[in-house]
């Protein structure tokens, strides 16, 4: 039979828990017909702070991103904290091959490179030409007609005639020889991050599913450093293509790939200048890749420069913070950094203690007469 | 590989909370901590349901190490009650249900500890598991991990000595207060979490097996039962650990119990007054009671 040790610190724990609880449902006060917010309003109506948590937190799992949103009232490193720790508790029970993202049913790809792209530009939603004017009439949006406007929107456009596949546009630059050619994989599976720790230097692989679930702000600052002039990509953005990437797996009897599902996620290729010392025989542009889970467009532009910025940082020795694997892929992990800032708050009572002998110590001796 | 032995029906959660391949993995890190004492072993540390900084690496060494017969203390800079104690402890008991828990540092089998180490000498029977924010020594003196790997295989330590040294030469002290690097076996150097100094000599030649976890900075690192560990000092300036005497050169006394040989923790009271008390509660707790076994035998 076991027993437990419980004295005060446990009763207020429980109490700072309760406050928190009322702050979340206290609209209930004010409001008497106050509803606790619908899971399925945070997954559509917040959908980009979903896509947010899916790809900070490492787990395709919109609806728990969601719960998890809702708990934590918004805070997204919480979270995605949330959502990671309980990936922990879940085995790795199998891995997909690499899979083709000429695949992907798009509901967005542009490209800055090119004025006409094989497939067409397509805009799809994105808030980059709105005018960020406060909308005022959202402020008491009548539900009748909230209802009414995706349904007007699909009458208007009637289903289209979209082809499943749209090409790569790095593949015409590959076909042109401006791209080195693609290097095939070393036999190597890909490094999983969650079941192996980071020892540098580290693959490729490792670098990009760091990035891919990095905080976004961090990694926006990193690469930003890098954009201004920490740094010097200048990259064009090849393609950015926003989707929904078919997911196969082996079948449990046959083998064969099988599709198991799909997965919303943001992809940016971008080209940069070619390098004076590139060891091929001719020179060529050189690639940078980003992709995460979720429609986080910032945050795979972002990605895609700090790989190639760390490319360079491993190949020649960083000359700069972004370029250096060490810098970037141990400090963009939100998890780990707020983690960290929080415990800040936790007592230190006793290396402050420590603290303080030494500083008296230390006093004393300035003190004496020498 | 039985997956479904190991998958649970829904969302519930397994005992010691972490899947079985993370259990296995730590225990792994953990045998080979022990084979090569000091030296911090990578491992893939997962995201625990608290914060990082807050013992997701002792977490994650308990939650692997614990069986149903375990009787565990949670402490937190010496504390049961400590509110982070007090949340580890909680988690533990939810997540491994038929454990016990104790605040006795008798009569426990495995320890957590933030910032210190029980003042009542540990056993053989029991193991210490130490809460770790930076595990490597050598971070004051160089932030890139890679090199920091290198400096540690060839035993390279001057450069922590001469930090040492310029502390004499600037104050006349070596300022290091808490997480003072400490060789072990006469080869790697530790930081041994941030226990005070005078916790520090806890470590040699301790009949416990003590582990060390970082969650956030991902290593697990060892000092083995009964083996050497040295705090980096001079021939000529010794280590010391933190001076309790008043001016007027006495040892201080804990306000509650009177003990004259424990870490104490400072309080100010409003009135200005500082009074001392022992940081570790059971110990405390352990003398009061001696005292009053005392009385009753001479009434």
């Amino acid at each position: 039979m076991s027993y437990v040790a419980i004295k005060g610190g446990g009763r207020a724990i429980a109490a700072a828990a309760a406050a928190a609880e009322y702050l979340r449902t206290a609209e209930g006060l004010l409001n008497t017909v106050a509803e606790p917010l619908a899971i399925d309003a945070i997954l559509h109506q917040l959908r980009h702070l979903v896509d947010r948590v899916i790809a900070e937190g490492g787990v395709y799992h919109p609806q728990f991103a969601a719960l998890a949103i809702k708990q934590s009232l918004g805070d997204t490193l919480e979270a995605a904290f949330v959502l990671r720790a309980w990936r922990s508790t879940r085995p790795r029970l199998a891995a997909t091959p690499a899979l083709d993202s000429s695949r992907m049913r798009l509901i967005r790809r542009i490209s800055s490179a090119f004025k006409e792209i094989p497939g067409g530009q397509m805009l799809g939603p994105t808030p980059d030409y709105a005018l960020r004017l406060l909308r005022l009439e959202l402020m008491d949006e009548s539900p009748e007609a909230f209802r009414a406007i995706a349904r007007n929107w699909l009458q208007n456009y009637p289903e289209a005639q979209l082809p499943d596949t749209f090409p790569k546009v790095l593949d015409a630059l590959r076909r042109e020889s401006l791209l080195p050619p693609i290097s095939p994989p070393h036999g190597a599976t890909p490094f999983d991050i969650t079941r192996e720790p980071l020892v540098f230097p580290v693959p490729r692989s490792a670098v990009l599913a760091t990035l891919a679930r990095a905080e976004t702000g961090s990694l926006l600052a990193i690469a930003y450093s890098n954009m201004r002039g920490y740094g010097d990509v200048h990259p064009t953005v090849a393609e950015l293509r926003v989707g929904y990437l078919p997911v196969l797996l082996p079948h449990p009897v046959t083998g064969e790939l099988t599709e198991v599902g799909e997965a919303l996620i943001t992809e940016c290729e971008v080209v940069a200048m070619y390098e004076a010392d590139n060891t091929s025989d001719k020179p060529t542009f050189t690639v940078g890749y980003g992709a995460c889970f979720g429609h986080n467009e910032v945050k795979a532009i972002s990605m895609a420069i700090l790989d190639r910025a760390l490319r360079k940082g491993m190949q020649n020795g960083p000359s700069n913070p972004s370029e250096d694997p060490e810098f970037v892929l141990l400090h963009v992990d939100g998890v780990d950094s707020m983690g960290f800032a929080a415990h800040y708050k936790m007592p230190h009572y006793v290396t402050f203690q420590s603290d303080m002998d030494r500083l008296r110590a230390t006093q004393r001796k300035s003190e004496e007469p020498v | 590989m039985n997956v479904t032995a190991h998958t649970t029906a829904g969302n519930a959660y397994t005992f010691g909370f972490l899947d079985e391949y993370a259990k296995k993995e730590v225990r792994r890190a953990v045998l080979k901590a022990i084979a090569i004492p000091g030296y911090q072993v990578p491992y893939a540390s997962r995201e625990m349901p608290m914060g990082r900084g807050f013992g997701t690496g002792g977490l994650q060494l308990t939650l692997s190490l614990i069986g149903p017969d375990e009787v565990i203390k949670v402490i937190d800079q010496g504390s049961d009650d400590s509110v982070n104690a007090v949340n580890l402890r909680q988690f533990i008991e939810m997540m491994c249900p038929g454990v016990s828990t104790t605040t006795k540092t008798a009569e426990c089998t495995l320890i957590q500890s933030r910032h210190r180490i029980p003042e009542r000498p540990l056993t053989a029977a029991q193991i210490i598991v130490l809460q770790v924010p930076y595990p490597d020594p050598l971070v004051v003196v160089e932030p890139s991990e890679d090199k920091r790997k290198t400096m540690h295989g060839e035993a390279d330590y001057s450069r922590l000595l001469v930090k040492l040294y310029e502390d004499l030469v600037t104050f006349d002290e070596i300022t290091l207060s808490h997480r003072y690097p400490t060789r072990i076996n006469g080869h790697y150097i530790i930081d041994p979490s941030p226990i005070p100094r005078w916790d520090v000599p806890k470590l040699n030649d301790s009949a416990a097996l003590i582990l060390l976890g970082a969650g956030r900075e991902k290593k697990i690192y060892a000092v083995p039962p009964h083996t050497q560990a040295t705090p980096l000092a001079f021939n000529d300036v010794p280590f010391r650990v933190e001076d309790f005497r008043d001016a007027a050169g006495r040892r201080r006394a804990c306000a509650r119990c009177g003990c004259m040989n424990s870490f104490l923790d400072e309080f100010v009271s409003d009135s200005g007054d500082k009074t001392y008390q022992c940081s570790d509660s059971d110990w405390c707790d352990e003398q009061l009671l001696q005292i009053e076994r005392l009385r009753r035998k001479s009434a």
